[in-house]
């Protein structure tokens, strides 16, 4: 008797499952995801197409903006200044990820240890993560001041040099603070990843007579793939719109020695009041952004997310 | 492939804002998020009480005062005071003017800005109401706040000439005197240097206090009508060969080892760079008035020692500038917002002719070491202190055939900005004159 009257209902209730469509077959469905992409339409996309918008008038932060069209973009193209700034971006892009990516990578392999002096060092590493970028940049700028800086405390007149102040110099620093605050973040992301591989890779390859430095080659880095694309795509990402720190360090100078992108946004928008050409800049650094992240992700091949763990 | 599920809605959302977005600005509002968000008085300060930003730190204690007088007699129509640092107030405000939240009170620089919020119709045109405070001001000073006679701003504090401070000890154990012509200072650089001190003491890193010796080379070779002719905006005004001549001549002590090697990386903010002198690692600093309260606060043996010389800047020989001409900040000033409800307006109004530089505030003034640009304070001065150095400043105001305002406040703020970059570069030796001339001339 029961069975008869449940049957049913319970066929009532599964049919419509399969009716529901295409969306459910992928996963939950695709409301879970409102809450999130309100945010980021509100927060994100709302002020992009607002920039996007204002790049196309003229507005000096009082009064209307008027319509300039392509005015601000023909005369940012042509901004000396804005030039320089594109190439100190990419030269700064590369140049971090050139120092910071193979330091990371080891420090991490390093830190991966379980040796009790190495997580003490990790400890230690770890510090410059705790500071804020302005309260770095303060205390760099007053280390490294030429006449009551570090070099006249200790005595040392190799260490007094016009490390801020010299257009030659004041580049280099700026990739050296950069680098010190981040390389701790990168090497934690790494040394997480090393201690994810699987001991028994390791103990074959010993087996089989590998060295260290063959190990290294072999197992750790191919199975880093995705913690390096990950990391990589932070640092380059970041460096493009690495802003707090040089403007509270050098403020884009000497002269426009590190105006970057990010900097000659601000300066533009905020000092010249050339919202305009601001706004330009700042979707040459989106469009810059967006392209670069895509394409790491493209090239390395990360958004088919394959396991690596295969066979093991 | 999954993507083409979310695509949809997103193209929505996306279309959506754009509208969004086009309708906030076709009203004319704010266009831009940020600066809505962080005012909170912003919606109701059309009929809300009158209300006030000023700076921390100079003046802080004298504005309290005035203030707190202010409240206490007029307990139904208060001023309600917020304080900002020097740099982040000069962000606020200029884009809560722009989005009709200004307070009902708007400190300014006068200048560029000034004119700028004129032209918008952003500030009130006083000139009735604070005629009778107007009477007592130093009129090269009064002249800042006033726009085609009109009276759009009056000034509240001290006058900020910008003076050569030099340490006497460290210039009599090199056996030299006080440069009074741009020649001498060329030798007195040459001995200072020779001698391992720093001849000159200069903030580059802050590039505004570079301005100083273009304004004051400027001044003395061709005179005030120079760079009134830029301000003017006429075709060329930057090719004047007053301005060449300055510009060789800071190159040429920029080579001589005037500024040391680390100019670059010294910085206004800290006063590293007056610290250099009264620590006898340099000779002179050429600065505003501002930094005498740095002076008496950081090293006040120095200064009651009496080793703190204090002159205006040497004259050059062969040039046409009065020598007694000088440059800086007038003072700071007070301006009106229109976009305050008009009992708020005239509450300010009323603090302005009352309270603004009365007599408390002047003695105020006076004990830290700043005179107000008020007419017939010799006796007052005289009794203070500091009478010596209070007495020089306020000569040298009151003396002054043209009193500068600095360039890159009395400039529109896209060509100030472009001026500090290029000046900058000019310092570094990055540029000649003549690159910095043809830059300039571009922004006129």
């Amino acid at each position: 008797m029961s069975t008869v009257t449940t049957e049913p209902g319970v066929a009532t209730a599964r049919r419509p499952a399969p009716g529901r469509g295409k969306g459910s077959r992928g996963g939950p469905s695709f409301w879970f995801a409102t809450p999130a992409l309100a945010f980021f339409g509100l927060f994100a996309l709302v002020p992009l197409v607002g920039v996007v918008v204002l790049s196309l008038m003229n507005w000096d932060g009082l009064g209307t903006p008027t319509w300039a069209g392509l005015d601000n973009w023909i005369r940012t193209f042509q901004d000396p200044v804005t030039r320089n700034a594109f190439v100190l971006t990419l030269q700064l892009t590369a140049l971090s990820w050139l120092i910071q990516a193979p330091i990371s990578l080891l420090l991490g392999v390093f830190m991966a240890g379980r040796q009790r002096y190495r997580a003490l060092l990790s400890v230690l590493y770890f510090l410059p993560l705790l500071f804020s970028a302005a309260a770095v940049a303060i205390a760099y700028k007053s280390l490294l001041d030429p006449n009551f800086g570090i070099g006249s405390a200790l005595g040392a007149d190799w260490l007094s040099r016009d490390w801020l102040g010299d257009p030659d110099l004041a580049f280099f620093v700026v990739v050296w603070v950069i680098a010190w605050s981040f390389i701790p973040f990168h090497s934690l992301l790494y040394q997480s990843g090393v201690r994810q591989i699987p001991l028994s890779m390791y103990e074959a390859a010993r087996l089989d007579g590998a060295s260290t430095v063959r190990q290294f080659l072999s197992i750790t880095l191919p199975q880093l793939k995705y913690t390096i694309i990950t990391s990589s795509t932070l640092m380059i990402v970041g460096s493009l719109t690495y802003f707090d720190l040089i403007f509270v360090l050098t403020n884009g100078g000497p002269g426009n020695a590190t105006r970057v992108l990010p900097l000659d946004m601000y300066l533009k928008g905020f000092r010249s009041y050339d919202m305009g050409g601001a706004s330009v800049v700042a979707v040459i650094l989106v469009f810059l952004g967006l392209t670069i992240s895509l394409l790491l992700n493209r090239l390395s091949g990360a958004h088919r997310m394959e396991s690596q763990m295969e066979g093991v | 492939m999954k993507l083409n599920t979310y695509r949809k809605p997103l193209i929505a959302l996306a279309a959506g804002s754009l509208v969004a977005t086009l309708a906030a600005c076709g009203g004319g509002a704010q266009p831009s998020g940020s600066a809505s968000g962080d005012s909170d008085d912003g919606g109701s300060t059309a009929s809300g009480p009158a209300s006030a930003w000023a700076l921390t730190g100079g003046s802080e204690a004298v504005f309290q005062t005035q203030f707190d007088d202010w409240n206490a007699a007029h307990p139904d129509s208060p001023i309600e005071v917020e304080w900002f640092a020097n740099d982040a107030y000069k962000e606020k405000i200029r884009t809560a003017v722009g989005s009709g939240n200004a307070p009902t009170l708007i400190f300014s620089w006068a200048g560029g800005t000034l004119a700028d919020y004129v032209r918008n119709g952003a500030v009130a045109d006083i000139t009735d109401e604070v005629a009778p405070l107007l009477e007592n001001i130093i009129p090269s000073v009064a002249a800042n706040g006033q726009i085609d006679g009109k009276t759009y701003a009056v000034p509240n504090n001290q006058v900020q000439p910008v003076i050569l401070y030099y340490n006497k000890e460290v210039f009599e154990e090199a056996g030299v005197e006080l440069p009074t012509t741009y020649e001498e200072l060329l030798d007195v650089v040459a001995t200072l240097s020779d001698q391992g001190v720093i001849p000159i003491s200069l903030a580059g890193a802050s590039v505004w206090p570079e301005l100083m010796y273009i304004q004051y080379l400027t001044d003395r070779i061709g005179g005030p009508e120079v760079f009134q002719a830029v301000l003017d905006g006429e075709a060329d005004a930057w090719s004047d060969p007053a301005i060449t001549e300055a510009l060789t001549k800071i190159q040429e002590l920029v080579d001589a080892g005037a500024f040391g090697d680390g100019f670059g990386s010294t910085v206004a903010d800290g006063g590293a760079d007056t610290a250099l002198v009264w620590t006898g690692k340099a000779a002179m600093v050429l600065q505003g008035g501002w930094v005498y309260p740095d002076f008496l606060n950081n090293a006040p043996e120095f200064v009651e020692g009496g080793s703190l010389g204090y002159a205006n800047f040497p004259a050059v020989d062969g040039g046409t500038g009065d020598p007694a001409n000088i440059v800086g900040n007038p003072a700071n000033f007070w301006s009106v917002s229109t976009s305050s409800s008009a009992e708020a307006q005239e509450s300010a109004t009323n603090f302005l002719v009352d309270n603004n530089l009365s007599d408390e505030a002047v003695d105020e003034f006076l004990s830290v070491g700043t005179v107000p640009p008020l007419l017939g304070l010799e006796d007052k001065i005289a009794a203070s202190d500091d009478a010596e150095y209070l007495t020089f400043v306020y000569d040298m105001v009151k003396d002054a055939p043209h009193f500068q305002l600095s360039w890159d406040q009395a400039l529109p703020p896209a060509q100030a900005q472009e001026l500090l970059s290029n000046l900058s570069q000019i310092f570094l030796g990055e540029i000649t004159p003549e690159q910095f001339v043809e830059n300039m001339n571009a922004t006129l």
